[in-house]
């Protein structure tokens, strides 16, 4: 299997399920000739041509808006928005109809979307680059929101969301595009949207998280197994639905959690995570649980970035923190 | 259609307006190009030397960004988008500050002038203009605001929602808009089905002029002439300034992807708005030849100064990013800001 990063594994995805899925259309801004600004469309343009890989106006709510219609009328629509800060436009169309259509209709719709957005923060980008708003379309019923932080995962759970009858917000953390390399299959496969993925196992504390952030974690892990603490690292990847069932069993074991996201804290997606925790293991719990959020400001310029988001010494006195209490 | 709206133009060939721009203007508004041109093309090399981070330059814009901004009253609002540091500075924004929002440290605009931050999501920031615009009438007050966006600007629903709410209310704003040929890769025919950028004006009641982008002058003369019309009660604006981006979109951009070489053609050499300025200048009598080497070399000097002094700025406090958030600080963020103090973090990347 060859190794390859997260931007080429979800071309791939998209170019073999083009393939595969006449129906499939892309559209979006800068995404044929130019291959989107961060090349998860490259070449495809040249493959399939302007009429399913389609350059839209500058427009986030028709962009939205118009790839429900065209989910509802038969085809399977893949639109990108260029960076979360910008899809805000498209929020009224998300808010107002994406998640309602199958209810509102009784059934008689399904909306087959997928709503690719580069998320997160890390690569020194200008200014509302770099947001992560993951919490409000989590708690718009009606859509799944999925967010792979390995290259294998990236392209299986690209390939679910697009065969999934409902709608998918397929967020892509933007720091890991090009993090690192990975073995991931040639041909097509599926990761099921749902499970979480265990993604290191340990004794004495459950690290949460997701996206980049997953890494952060992991690295912080590492860094305290010399120190003689066993750290168990759970990528929930799957927002909504989110595995209930790992959250729990993992917190069982360890009696131990925190939750760590690059979102700002207060009404971040951790209060969910803690709330999951305390009605499924808290008769479990050793310690109080914590949270390791980016803080409560909007996301800084990026000389900023480094101390407004997570760090590994924030986690790491987190961890110690739950590991006194 | 297009002929329905005819380039306004004073230099050069095709010239259909009288030129009403005072000589020292004139010149000002020259060396105010040759400082946008050096100014963008240092930060370029700043950027590929990794000391700034990505960069939008408006080489090819400098007509359209400092003949319009020339033709403003100090008091008159700006709301500029992410291209615009030609017209901040040109406000009153030092240009020190913009190397210093290009090196992520600060905000793009000083305590002076009266600018927004400039805009990063496209045309969102075409209502506060329009507010803006509403306040000044309201308080009585001889000021009209402006709206700096591009081609692509508009596409999005908040330029048609500004452009009928100022319709409405008749409010004295200018919605200045550069078509520059491009959004990111889009071409400005894939943005829109209609010849011109300026006709949608008339679907809100916006009087439309379409104005030659490259003409510094002429840029200088519609927008005064839309400032008349907005303090007279005339109502507001639309300007379809026709112009180019030579450069690439950002500094992260590669323009090779999806528009060959040539396509620069039609607007370089002899077309290029400093070029085109200077030689009418000269013909006109308001520059000797000897004149504009100097002026770049006091530009270079200029933007030299600038730069040393933001390059050399300290590095920015860890705690500034809760300042200026609310007016008074809640203690739940307070409380945050202690934990930030905890971190061993070294200060702020600068
Ligand atoms: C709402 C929104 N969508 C997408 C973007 C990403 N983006 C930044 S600039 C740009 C193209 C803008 O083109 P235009 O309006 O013509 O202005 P120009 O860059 O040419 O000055 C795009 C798509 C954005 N900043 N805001
Ligand atoms: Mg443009």
């Amino acid at each position: 299997m060859p190794a390859i990063n997260m931007a080429t594994a979800l071309n791939q995805a998209l170019g073999q399920m083009m393939n595969t899925e006449p129906r499939l259309v892309i559209l979006g801004e800068d995404v044929g000739q130019n291959g989107g600004v961060f090349r998860v469309t490259a070449g495809l343009w040249e493959t399939y041509g302007a009429e399913r890989v389609m350059d839209t106006p500058l427009a986030e709510s028709a962009i939205v808006g118009s790839a429900i219609g065209m989910a509802i009328g038969g085809l399977r629509p893949v639109a990108e928005i260029q960076f979360m800060g910008f899809l805000y436009p498209a929020l009224n169309q998300i808010f107002s109809h994406l998640g309602r259509l199958g209810q509102r209709s009784r059934g008689k719709f399904r909306v087959p979307l997928v709503v690719r957005i580069p998320y997160g923060g890390g690569i020194r980008a200008p200014e509302q680059h770099a947001d992560s708003a993951e919490a409000p379309l989590v708690h718009t019923a009606g859509i799944k929101v999925v967010v792979p932080s390995t290259p294998y995962d990236a392209k299986g759970l690209l390939v679910a969301a697009i065969e999934d009858p409902d709608p998918v917000i397929f967020l892509e953390p933007i720091r890991l595009y090009r993090l690192g390399r990975a073995e991931v299959p040639a041909d097509l496969y599926r990761v099921r949207i749902g499970p979480a993925r265990l993604a290191r196992t340990g004794s004495d504390v459950s690290l949460i998280s997701w996206g980049a952030m997953t890494h952060l974690a992991l690295q912080t892990a590492e860094a305290m197994a010399g120190d003689g603490v066993s750290v168990e690292v759970v990528d929930l990847r799957s927002l909504k639905p989110m595995d209930e069932a790992m959250i729990a069993e993992s917190v069982r074991k360890t009696g131990r959690a925190v939750v760590v996201h690059e979102a700002p804290r207060t009404a971040g997606l951790g209060g969910e995570v803690v709330s999951v925790i305390q009605e499924h293991a808290f008769w479990w719990l050793k310690a109080p649980i914590r949270r390791v959020a980016a803080y409560d400001v909007p996301y800084p310029p990026y000389a900023w970035e480094d101390v407004y988001l997570p760090t590994p010494s924030r986690v790491m006195r987190a961890i110690r923190q739950v590991l006194q209490d | 259609m297009a002929e329905e709206w005819p380039l306004y133009r004073v230099i050069g060939d095709g010239a259909n307006h009288p030129d009403r721009v005072e000589a020292e203007v004139a010149k000002r508004i020259y060396a105010q190009m040759v400082l946008l041109r050096t100014f963008d093309e240092k930060t370029i090399t700043l950027q590929r030397q990794g000391r700034v981070g990505t960069f939008p330059p408006s080489i090819g814009q400098e007509a359209a960004e400092i003949g319009s901004a020339a033709a403003l009253s100090k008091d008159d609002w700006m709301a500029p988008s992410y291209r615009d540091h030609g017209a901040l500075f040109m406000h009153g924004v030092p240009f020190h500050h913009v190397v210093l929002f290009a090196m992520g440290k600060g905000s793009s605009i000083d305590g002076e002038a009266f600018v927004l931050p400039s805009s990063i999501p496209i045309s969102s920031h075409l209502p506060h203009a329009v507010g803006l615009a509403m306040a000044c009438r309201r308080l009585g007050e001889e000021r009209v605001a402006i709206a700096y966006f591009g081609d692509g600007g508009t596409s999005e629903g908040d330029f048609h929602e500004a452009l009928n709410f100022a319709g409405v209310f008749k409010a004295p704003v200018i919605f200045f808009c550069q078509n520059n040929g491009w959004a990111i890769s889009v071409p400005v025919s894939r943005q829109t089905a209609t010849p011109t950028l300026v006709q949608k004006s008339q679907a809100y009641g916006v009087h439309g002029v379409r104005v030659d982008g490259n003409d510094a002058l002429a840029c200088y003369q519609v927008v005064a002439e839309a400032r008349e019309r907005a303090l007279g009660d005339g109502g507001p604006t639309m300007i379809e300034a026709l112009t180019y981006r030579i450069g690439p979109h950002t500094t992260a951009d590669d323009p090779t992807r999806y528009r060959p070489p040539e396509s620069l053609a039609p607007w370089t050499g002899d077309n290029d708005p400093l070029v085109r300025l200077a030689q009418y200048l000269v013909q006109r009598g308001v520059m000797t030849v000897e004149e504009p080497p100097a002026i770049w070399a006091e530009a270079r000097q200029r933007v030299n100064r600038a730069v040393e002094e933001a390059l050399n700025s300290p590095p920015v406090r860890k705690e500034a990013m809760f300042d200026s958030v609310y007016a008074e600080v809640p203690d739940a963020l307070a409380a945050q800001m202690e934990d930030l103090a905890e971190e061993e973090a070294p200060d702020a990347r600068n």
